[in-house]
Protein backbone atom coordinates (compact mmCIF):
# COMPACT_ATOMS: atom_id res chain seq x y z
CA UNK A 1 0.00 0.00 0.00
CA UNK A 2 1.18 3.46 -0.82
CA UNK A 3 2.16 5.81 1.93
CA UNK A 4 0.07 9.03 1.82
CA UNK A 5 1.13 11.59 4.47
CA UNK A 6 -1.87 13.35 6.05
CA UNK A 7 -0.33 16.82 6.11
CA UNK A 8 0.31 17.10 2.35
CA UNK A 9 -1.89 18.22 -0.54
CA UNK A 10 -1.91 16.31 -3.83
CA UNK A 11 -2.32 17.02 -7.50
CA UNK A 12 -4.11 14.55 -9.79
CA UNK A 13 -0.83 14.02 -11.65
CA UNK A 14 0.68 12.70 -8.37
CA UNK A 15 2.76 15.64 -7.16
CA UNK A 16 2.57 16.43 -3.45
CA UNK A 17 3.12 19.78 -1.78
CA UNK A 18 3.81 20.39 1.87
CA UNK A 19 1.71 23.49 2.71
CA UNK A 20 4.04 24.32 5.62
CA UNK A 21 7.32 24.44 3.68
CA UNK A 22 6.21 24.69 0.04
CA UNK A 23 8.26 21.57 -0.78
CA UNK A 24 7.06 19.62 -3.82
CA UNK A 25 7.75 16.04 -4.82
CA UNK A 26 6.12 12.98 -6.31
CA UNK A 27 3.94 10.62 -4.32
CA UNK A 28 4.90 7.19 -3.12
CA UNK A 29 2.27 5.84 -5.52
CA UNK A 30 3.92 7.68 -8.44
CA UNK A 31 7.43 6.45 -7.63
CA UNK A 32 6.09 2.95 -7.35
CA UNK A 33 4.50 3.18 -10.80
CA UNK A 34 7.59 4.75 -12.37
CA UNK A 35 10.12 2.51 -10.61
CA UNK A 36 13.85 3.09 -10.84
CA UNK A 37 14.20 6.84 -11.24
CA UNK A 38 17.49 7.48 -13.05
CA UNK A 39 17.49 11.22 -13.70
CA UNK A 40 15.80 14.35 -12.40
CA UNK A 41 15.84 17.56 -14.41
CA UNK A 42 15.53 20.37 -11.88
CA UNK A 43 14.09 23.84 -12.49
CA UNK A 44 16.08 27.03 -11.94
CA UNK A 45 15.84 28.87 -8.64
CA UNK A 46 14.04 32.20 -9.09
CA UNK A 47 11.69 30.91 -11.76
CA UNK A 48 8.08 32.07 -11.42
CA UNK A 49 5.57 29.35 -12.17
CA UNK A 50 1.81 29.08 -12.37
CA UNK A 51 -0.43 26.22 -11.40
CA UNK A 52 -0.10 23.34 -13.81
CA UNK A 53 3.07 24.60 -15.44
CA UNK A 54 5.63 21.94 -16.30
CA UNK A 55 8.53 22.55 -13.96
CA UNK A 56 10.74 19.46 -13.77
CA UNK A 57 11.21 16.09 -15.45
CA UNK A 58 11.59 12.76 -13.72
CA UNK A 59 13.09 10.03 -15.87
CA UNK A 60 12.80 6.39 -14.97
CA UNK A 61 14.13 3.49 -17.01
CA UNK A 62 10.60 3.22 -18.32
CA UNK A 63 9.73 6.76 -19.36
CA UNK A 64 10.16 10.50 -18.94
CA UNK A 65 7.45 12.12 -16.80
CA UNK A 66 6.74 15.84 -16.54
CA UNK A 67 6.33 17.31 -13.08
CA UNK A 68 3.84 20.16 -12.76
CA UNK A 69 3.59 23.01 -10.29
CA UNK A 70 0.73 22.19 -7.90
CA UNK A 71 0.25 25.89 -7.11
CA UNK A 72 1.64 29.20 -8.36
CA UNK A 73 4.77 30.69 -6.88
CA UNK A 74 8.48 31.26 -7.12
CA UNK A 75 11.00 28.43 -7.06
CA UNK A 76 13.14 29.26 -4.03
CA UNK A 77 15.12 26.04 -3.67
CA UNK A 78 15.93 22.89 -5.61
CA UNK A 79 17.12 19.57 -4.25
CA UNK A 80 20.53 19.23 -5.86
CA UNK A 81 21.26 15.94 -4.12
CA UNK A 82 18.90 14.39 -6.67
CA UNK A 83 21.43 15.06 -9.42
CA UNK A 84 23.77 12.46 -7.99
CA UNK A 85 21.14 10.36 -6.26
CA UNK A 86 17.90 10.37 -8.27
CA UNK A 87 16.93 7.09 -6.59
CA UNK A 88 15.98 9.16 -3.49
CA UNK A 89 12.65 9.61 -5.27
CA UNK A 90 12.13 5.88 -4.92
CA UNK A 91 13.56 5.34 -1.47
CA UNK A 92 12.23 8.44 0.32
CA UNK A 93 9.74 10.26 -1.92
CA UNK A 94 8.16 12.39 0.84
CA UNK A 95 11.21 13.61 2.73
CA UNK A 96 14.70 13.36 1.18
CA UNK A 97 13.17 13.09 -2.30
CA UNK A 98 11.64 16.58 -2.43
CA UNK A 99 12.31 18.16 -5.83
CA UNK A 100 11.83 21.92 -5.39
CA UNK A 101 10.40 24.44 -2.94
CA UNK A 102 7.80 27.03 -3.87
CA UNK A 103 7.17 30.37 -2.23
CA UNK A 104 3.44 30.40 -2.87
CA UNK A 105 1.95 33.52 -4.39
CA UNK A 106 -1.63 32.23 -4.33
CA UNK A 107 -1.84 30.03 -1.22
CA UNK A 108 -5.62 29.74 -1.65
CA UNK A 109 -4.88 27.50 -4.65
CA UNK A 110 -4.04 24.78 -2.10
CA UNK A 111 -7.78 24.41 -1.55
CA UNK A 112 -8.20 23.11 -5.10
CA UNK A 113 -5.76 20.25 -4.43
CA UNK A 114 -6.72 16.91 -2.93
CA UNK A 115 -6.20 16.20 0.72
CA UNK A 116 -4.81 12.83 1.84
CA UNK A 117 -8.25 11.22 2.06
CA UNK A 118 -9.21 12.29 -1.45
CA UNK A 119 -5.81 11.28 -2.85
CA UNK A 120 -6.04 7.82 -1.26
CA UNK A 121 -9.37 7.41 -3.06
CA UNK A 122 -7.82 8.78 -6.28
CA UNK A 123 -5.13 6.09 -6.38
CA UNK A 124 -7.25 3.25 -5.00
CA UNK B 1 -0.53 -2.39 -19.91
CA UNK B 2 0.36 -0.89 -23.27
CA UNK B 3 -0.89 -1.66 -26.77
CA UNK B 4 1.82 -3.56 -28.65
CA UNK B 5 1.29 -4.95 -32.16
CA UNK B 6 -2.40 -5.44 -31.48
CA UNK B 7 -1.81 -6.99 -28.04
CA UNK B 8 -2.25 -5.54 -24.60
CA UNK B 9 1.04 -6.22 -22.88
CA UNK B 10 2.60 -5.25 -19.57
CA UNK B 11 5.69 -3.03 -19.60
CA UNK B 12 6.73 -4.34 -16.23
CA UNK B 13 5.69 -6.67 -13.44
CA UNK B 14 7.94 -5.95 -10.47
CA UNK B 15 9.97 -3.25 -12.19
CA UNK B 16 12.21 -3.06 -15.23
CA UNK B 17 15.51 -2.96 -13.34
CA UNK B 18 14.62 -5.84 -11.01
CA UNK B 19 13.45 -7.93 -13.94
CA UNK B 20 16.51 -7.03 -16.00
CA UNK B 21 18.85 -8.01 -13.16
CA UNK B 22 16.98 -11.27 -12.63
CA UNK B 23 17.72 -12.26 -16.24
CA UNK B 24 21.40 -11.28 -15.96
CA UNK B 25 21.80 -12.94 -12.57
CA UNK B 26 19.39 -15.87 -12.43
CA UNK B 27 16.41 -16.27 -14.74
CA UNK B 28 13.40 -14.44 -16.17
CA UNK B 29 10.24 -15.71 -17.85
CA UNK B 30 8.67 -13.69 -20.68
CA UNK B 31 5.29 -14.11 -22.33
CA UNK B 32 6.07 -13.91 -26.05
CA UNK B 33 2.71 -15.12 -27.30
CA UNK B 34 2.47 -12.06 -29.53
CA UNK B 35 5.24 -13.37 -31.81
CA UNK B 36 4.30 -14.96 -35.14
CA UNK B 37 5.01 -18.45 -36.45
CA UNK B 38 4.90 -19.74 -40.01
CA UNK B 39 5.29 -23.29 -41.27
CA UNK B 40 6.59 -23.96 -44.77
CA UNK B 41 6.87 -27.40 -46.20
CA UNK B 42 7.25 -29.18 -49.45
CA UNK B 43 9.75 -30.05 -52.11
CA UNK B 44 10.25 -26.40 -52.98
CA UNK B 45 10.42 -24.97 -49.45
CA UNK B 46 14.21 -24.77 -49.25
CA UNK B 47 14.59 -23.03 -52.60
CA UNK B 48 11.67 -20.71 -51.80
CA UNK B 49 13.19 -19.59 -48.51
CA UNK B 50 16.57 -19.06 -50.11
CA UNK B 51 14.88 -16.77 -52.60
CA UNK B 52 12.84 -14.92 -49.98
CA UNK B 53 15.44 -14.54 -47.18
CA UNK B 54 19.02 -13.28 -46.97
CA UNK B 55 20.62 -16.17 -45.10
CA UNK B 56 21.24 -19.60 -46.62
CA UNK B 57 18.81 -22.22 -45.28
CA UNK B 58 20.72 -24.94 -47.17
CA UNK B 59 23.37 -24.64 -44.46
CA UNK B 60 20.87 -25.85 -41.86
CA UNK B 61 20.74 -29.49 -40.85
CA UNK B 62 17.44 -30.74 -39.43
CA UNK B 63 16.97 -29.28 -35.98
CA UNK B 64 19.10 -26.20 -36.63
CA UNK B 65 18.06 -22.57 -36.90
CA UNK B 66 19.53 -19.28 -38.13
CA UNK B 67 18.83 -15.59 -37.95
CA UNK B 68 17.71 -14.17 -41.29
CA UNK B 69 16.12 -11.16 -42.93
CA UNK B 70 13.16 -10.64 -45.20
CA UNK B 71 13.90 -7.74 -47.56
CA UNK B 72 11.99 -5.68 -50.06
CA UNK B 73 13.31 -5.27 -53.61
CA UNK B 74 15.28 -2.19 -52.54
CA UNK B 75 17.19 -4.21 -49.99
CA UNK B 76 15.31 -2.61 -47.08
CA UNK B 77 14.29 -4.68 -44.10
CA UNK B 78 10.70 -5.88 -43.85
CA UNK B 79 11.44 -8.15 -40.91
CA UNK B 80 14.13 -10.02 -39.06
CA UNK B 81 13.31 -13.56 -38.06
CA UNK B 82 14.58 -16.98 -37.08
CA UNK B 83 14.18 -19.86 -39.49
CA UNK B 84 14.49 -23.46 -38.27
CA UNK B 85 14.77 -26.56 -40.36
CA UNK B 86 12.52 -29.23 -38.84
CA UNK B 87 13.27 -31.84 -41.51
CA UNK B 88 14.50 -31.89 -45.07
CA UNK B 89 11.31 -30.30 -46.39
CA UNK B 90 9.87 -28.58 -43.31
CA UNK B 91 10.71 -25.14 -41.96
CA UNK B 92 9.47 -23.19 -38.94
CA UNK B 93 9.76 -19.39 -38.91
CA UNK B 94 9.45 -17.12 -35.91
CA UNK B 95 8.65 -13.53 -36.90
CA UNK B 96 7.87 -10.23 -35.20
CA UNK B 97 4.31 -9.69 -33.99
CA UNK B 98 3.96 -6.31 -35.66
CA UNK B 99 5.06 -7.72 -39.03
CA UNK B 100 3.06 -10.95 -39.34
CA UNK B 101 0.70 -9.58 -42.00
CA UNK B 102 3.43 -7.80 -43.96
CA UNK B 103 5.67 -10.86 -43.86
CA UNK B 104 2.90 -13.12 -45.05
CA UNK B 105 1.99 -10.71 -47.85
CA UNK B 106 5.61 -10.50 -48.97
CA UNK B 107 6.01 -14.30 -49.01
CA UNK B 108 2.70 -14.72 -50.85
CA UNK B 109 3.74 -12.14 -53.42
CA UNK B 110 6.74 -14.30 -54.30
CA UNK B 111 4.39 -17.16 -55.20
CA UNK B 112 4.55 -20.40 -53.22
CA UNK B 113 3.70 -22.53 -56.22
CA UNK B 114 2.66 -26.15 -56.01
CA UNK B 115 5.76 -27.30 -54.20
CA UNK B 116 5.43 -25.12 -51.10
CA UNK B 117 2.67 -25.36 -48.51
CA UNK B 118 2.48 -22.32 -46.27
CA UNK B 119 0.63 -21.97 -42.97
CA UNK B 120 0.46 -18.98 -40.65
CA UNK B 121 -0.09 -20.55 -37.20
CA UNK B 122 0.51 -17.33 -35.25
CA UNK B 123 -3.03 -17.07 -33.94
CA UNK B 124 -3.12 -20.61 -32.56
CA UNK B 125 0.28 -20.48 -30.88
CA UNK B 126 1.42 -18.92 -27.64
CA UNK B 127 5.02 -18.58 -26.60
CA UNK B 128 7.27 -18.19 -23.59
CA UNK B 129 10.93 -17.22 -23.35
CA UNK B 130 13.04 -18.37 -20.41
CA UNK B 131 16.30 -16.44 -20.24
CA UNK B 132 19.19 -16.31 -17.82
CA UNK B 133 22.00 -18.39 -16.37
CA UNK B 134 19.48 -20.56 -14.49
CA UNK B 135 17.49 -21.44 -17.62
CA UNK B 136 18.72 -25.02 -17.64
CA UNK B 137 17.51 -25.58 -14.11
CA UNK B 138 14.09 -24.21 -15.00
CA UNK B 139 13.97 -26.35 -18.11
CA UNK B 140 14.82 -29.50 -16.17
CA UNK B 141 12.31 -28.74 -13.42
CA UNK B 142 9.46 -28.33 -15.91
CA UNK B 143 10.33 -30.74 -18.73
CA UNK B 144 12.16 -33.39 -16.70
CA UNK B 145 15.84 -34.04 -16.19
CA UNK B 146 15.95 -36.52 -19.07
CA UNK B 147 14.62 -33.96 -21.60
CA UNK B 148 17.37 -32.41 -23.69
CA UNK B 149 17.85 -28.69 -23.39
CA UNK B 150 17.78 -27.01 -26.81
CA UNK B 151 21.32 -25.78 -27.43
CA UNK B 152 21.92 -22.43 -29.09
CA UNK B 153 20.16 -22.10 -32.47
CA UNK B 154 18.61 -25.56 -32.37
CA UNK B 155 15.00 -26.65 -32.23
CA UNK B 156 13.37 -29.65 -30.70
CA UNK B 157 9.80 -30.54 -31.59
CA UNK B 158 7.76 -32.54 -29.12
CA UNK B 159 4.33 -33.95 -29.86
CA UNK B 160 2.30 -34.11 -26.66
CA UNK B 161 -1.32 -34.69 -25.68
CA UNK B 162 -1.85 -30.94 -25.63
CA UNK B 163 -0.39 -30.38 -29.11
CA UNK B 164 2.97 -29.72 -30.72
CA UNK B 165 5.65 -27.96 -28.67
CA UNK B 166 8.48 -26.17 -30.43
CA UNK B 167 11.48 -25.82 -28.09
CA UNK B 168 14.06 -23.39 -29.44
CA UNK B 169 17.52 -22.52 -28.21
CA UNK B 170 17.17 -18.82 -28.87
CA UNK B 171 16.55 -15.58 -27.07
CA UNK B 172 16.79 -11.83 -27.20
CA UNK B 173 18.74 -11.06 -24.05
CA UNK B 174 22.30 -12.27 -24.57
CA UNK B 175 21.84 -14.88 -21.85
CA UNK B 176 21.55 -18.60 -22.18
CA UNK B 177 17.96 -19.68 -22.49
CA UNK B 178 15.19 -21.08 -24.60
CA UNK B 179 11.98 -19.97 -26.21
CA UNK B 180 9.12 -22.29 -26.66
CA UNK B 181 5.91 -22.16 -28.61
CA UNK B 182 2.84 -24.21 -27.82
CA UNK B 183 -0.90 -24.11 -28.52
CA UNK B 184 -2.29 -20.90 -27.03
CA UNK B 185 -4.90 -22.80 -25.01
CA UNK B 186 -2.21 -24.23 -22.75
CA UNK B 187 0.13 -21.26 -22.51
CA UNK B 188 -1.26 -19.88 -19.25
CA UNK B 189 -0.48 -23.17 -17.50
CA UNK B 190 3.00 -23.28 -18.97
CA UNK B 191 3.61 -19.70 -17.86
CA UNK B 192 2.59 -20.59 -14.30
CA UNK B 193 4.76 -23.75 -14.25
CA UNK B 194 7.82 -22.03 -15.67
CA UNK B 195 7.42 -19.08 -13.32
CA UNK B 196 7.15 -21.35 -10.33
CA UNK B 197 10.35 -23.13 -11.41
CA UNK B 198 12.01 -19.75 -12.07
CA UNK B 199 10.96 -18.50 -8.65
CA UNK B 200 12.76 -21.46 -7.07
CA UNK B 201 15.92 -20.26 -8.83
CA UNK B 202 15.54 -16.66 -7.67
CA UNK B 203 13.94 -15.58 -10.94
CA UNK B 204 10.73 -13.75 -11.82
CA UNK B 205 8.30 -12.96 -14.63
CA UNK B 206 9.59 -10.24 -16.96
CA UNK B 207 7.78 -7.92 -19.35
CA UNK B 208 8.41 -5.77 -22.41
CA UNK B 209 10.40 -3.10 -20.59
CA UNK B 210 13.12 -5.51 -19.46
CA UNK B 211 13.05 -7.28 -22.81
CA UNK B 212 13.94 -3.94 -24.38
CA UNK B 213 16.74 -2.98 -21.98
CA UNK B 214 18.25 -6.49 -22.18
CA UNK B 215 18.32 -6.60 -25.98
CA UNK B 216 19.59 -3.02 -26.16
CA UNK B 217 22.57 -3.84 -23.91
CA UNK B 218 23.45 -6.55 -26.43
CA UNK B 219 23.02 -4.15 -29.36
CA UNK B 220 20.36 -6.42 -30.85
CA UNK B 221 18.17 -4.47 -33.28
CA UNK B 222 14.45 -4.11 -32.74
CA UNK B 223 12.47 -4.03 -35.95
CA UNK B 224 10.55 -0.77 -36.21
CA UNK B 225 13.22 1.06 -34.17
CA UNK B 226 16.54 -0.07 -35.58
CA UNK B 227 15.43 -1.86 -38.73
CA UNK B 228 13.30 -0.21 -41.37
CA UNK B 229 12.21 -0.62 -44.99
CA UNK B 230 14.59 2.17 -46.03
CA UNK B 231 17.63 0.69 -44.28
CA UNK B 232 19.53 -2.36 -45.49
CA UNK B 233 20.99 -5.13 -43.34
CA UNK B 234 24.44 -3.94 -44.44
CA UNK B 235 23.75 -0.55 -42.84
CA UNK B 236 22.37 -2.32 -39.78
CA UNK B 237 25.61 -4.28 -39.39
CA UNK B 238 23.89 -7.57 -40.21
CA UNK B 239 25.98 -8.46 -43.27
CA UNK B 240 26.94 -11.71 -41.56
CA UNK B 241 23.37 -12.92 -42.12
CA UNK B 242 23.40 -12.15 -45.85
CA UNK B 243 24.73 -14.87 -48.16
CA UNK B 244 25.57 -13.40 -51.56
CA UNK B 245 26.98 -16.70 -52.77
CA UNK B 246 23.82 -18.78 -52.55
CA UNK B 247 22.16 -17.38 -55.66
CA UNK B 248 19.51 -14.76 -56.19
CA UNK B 249 17.29 -13.48 -53.38
CA UNK B 250 14.99 -10.52 -52.97
CA UNK B 251 17.07 -7.39 -52.44
CA UNK B 252 20.39 -8.93 -53.52
CA UNK B 253 20.97 -6.58 -56.43
CA UNK B 254 20.22 -3.52 -54.33
CA UNK B 255 22.60 -4.71 -51.62
CA UNK B 256 25.39 -5.33 -54.11
CA UNK B 257 24.85 -1.86 -55.55
CA UNK B 258 24.99 -0.34 -52.09
CA UNK B 259 28.12 -2.29 -51.30
CA UNK B 260 29.78 -0.99 -54.47
CA UNK B 261 28.69 2.60 -53.83
CA UNK B 262 29.56 2.54 -50.13
CA UNK B 263 27.19 2.66 -47.19
CA UNK B 264 25.56 6.06 -46.62
CA UNK B 265 25.04 5.42 -42.90
CA UNK B 266 25.73 2.71 -40.39
CA UNK B 267 23.82 1.65 -37.27
CA UNK B 268 26.24 2.70 -34.57
CA UNK B 269 26.25 2.26 -30.83
CA UNK B 270 26.93 5.17 -28.49
CA UNK B 271 27.02 5.85 -24.80
CA UNK B 272 26.57 9.05 -22.88
CA UNK B 273 29.82 10.45 -21.49
CA UNK B 274 28.33 12.98 -19.12
CA UNK B 275 25.53 12.91 -16.60
CA UNK B 276 22.37 13.11 -18.68
CA UNK B 277 18.82 11.96 -18.99
CA UNK B 278 18.56 8.58 -20.73
CA UNK B 279 18.75 8.91 -24.53
CA UNK B 280 15.48 7.78 -26.09
CA UNK B 281 14.18 7.00 -29.57
CA UNK B 282 13.82 9.99 -31.95
CA UNK B 283 16.12 12.33 -30.05
CA UNK B 284 18.34 14.28 -32.43
CA UNK B 285 21.98 13.25 -32.84
CA UNK B 286 24.54 15.99 -33.52
CA UNK B 287 28.00 15.63 -35.02
CA UNK B 288 30.39 18.49 -35.76
CA UNK B 289 27.71 21.10 -35.24
CA UNK B 290 25.05 19.55 -37.46
CA UNK B 291 22.12 17.30 -36.78
CA UNK B 292 22.98 14.05 -38.57
CA UNK B 293 20.51 11.46 -37.29
CA UNK B 294 17.87 10.43 -34.81
CA UNK B 295 18.31 7.92 -32.02
CA UNK B 296 16.72 4.61 -33.08
CA UNK B 297 16.80 2.86 -29.73
CA UNK B 298 18.06 4.25 -26.49
CA UNK B 299 17.74 4.02 -22.76
CA UNK B 300 19.43 3.66 -19.44
CA UNK B 301 21.41 0.44 -19.25
CA UNK B 302 20.52 -1.16 -15.92
CA UNK B 303 23.73 -3.22 -15.87
CA UNK B 304 26.09 -0.40 -16.86
CA UNK B 305 24.09 2.42 -15.18
CA UNK B 306 24.74 4.51 -18.26
CA UNK B 307 22.70 5.89 -21.11
CA UNK B 308 23.20 3.84 -24.28
CA UNK B 309 21.68 3.88 -27.73
CA UNK B 310 22.01 3.27 -31.45
CA UNK B 311 21.62 5.53 -34.47
CA UNK B 312 22.28 5.42 -38.21
CA UNK B 313 25.29 7.72 -38.42
CA UNK B 314 27.22 8.93 -41.46
CA UNK B 315 30.37 6.82 -41.83
CA UNK B 316 32.66 9.61 -40.60
CA UNK B 317 30.75 9.78 -37.33
CA UNK B 318 30.36 6.04 -36.94
CA UNK B 319 34.06 5.48 -36.29
CA UNK B 320 34.56 4.18 -32.75
CA UNK B 321 35.35 6.85 -30.20
CA UNK B 322 33.79 9.71 -32.18
CA UNK B 323 32.38 12.53 -30.06
CA UNK B 324 28.69 13.15 -30.80
CA UNK B 325 25.88 14.88 -28.93
CA UNK B 326 22.35 13.82 -28.14
CA UNK B 327 19.74 16.56 -27.92
CA UNK B 328 17.33 16.06 -25.04
CA UNK B 329 14.61 18.64 -24.48
CA UNK B 330 16.55 21.35 -26.27
CA UNK B 331 19.87 20.69 -24.57
CA UNK B 332 22.78 18.76 -26.06
CA UNK B 333 24.59 16.15 -23.98
CA UNK B 334 27.98 14.62 -24.79
CA UNK B 335 28.15 11.06 -26.06
CA UNK B 336 30.69 8.86 -27.80
CA UNK B 337 30.36 6.07 -30.34
CA UNK B 338 31.25 2.64 -28.97
CA UNK B 339 31.43 -0.95 -30.07
CA UNK B 340 28.43 -3.21 -29.65
CA UNK B 341 27.48 -5.15 -27.63
CA UNK B 342 27.44 -2.59 -24.83
CA UNK B 343 27.38 -5.36 -22.27
CA UNK B 344 29.84 -8.23 -22.03
CA UNK B 345 29.03 -11.14 -19.83
CA UNK B 346 31.53 -11.44 -17.01
CA UNK B 347 33.34 -14.76 -17.01
CA UNK B 348 32.14 -16.88 -14.13
CA UNK B 349 34.80 -17.01 -11.44
CA UNK B 350 34.81 -20.22 -9.45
Amino acid sequence: MSNVPDNFRYRESHEWIDPQTGAVGISDHAQHELTDVVFVELPKVGMHVVTGQQVAVVESVKAASDIYAPVSGEIVAINETLTDNPALLNTDPHVAGWIFKLKMTEPEELEALMDAVAYRAHIA
Amino acid sequence: MVPFAGWEMPVQYKGIVDEHKAVRGSVGVFDISHMGQFLLEGRGAEAFLNRALTNNVSKLASGQGQYSLLLNANGGVIDDLIVYRLSEREFFLVVNASKIDEDRAQLESLGFGEDVQFADISAQMGGIAVQGPKSREVFAAVFGYEASFPEHNTIFVSVTNSGVLYLCGTGYTGEEGFEFFAPASGIRDWFAKLNSAAHDQGGMPCALGARDTLRLEMGYPLNGNDLAPDKTPLQAGLGFFVDFEKGDFVGREALLAQKAAGLPTKLTGFHMTSQSPPPRAHYAVWYEGAQVAEVCSGGMSPTLSQGIGMAYLPLAASKLGTAIEIEIRGKRYAAETVKKPFYHKQPVTP
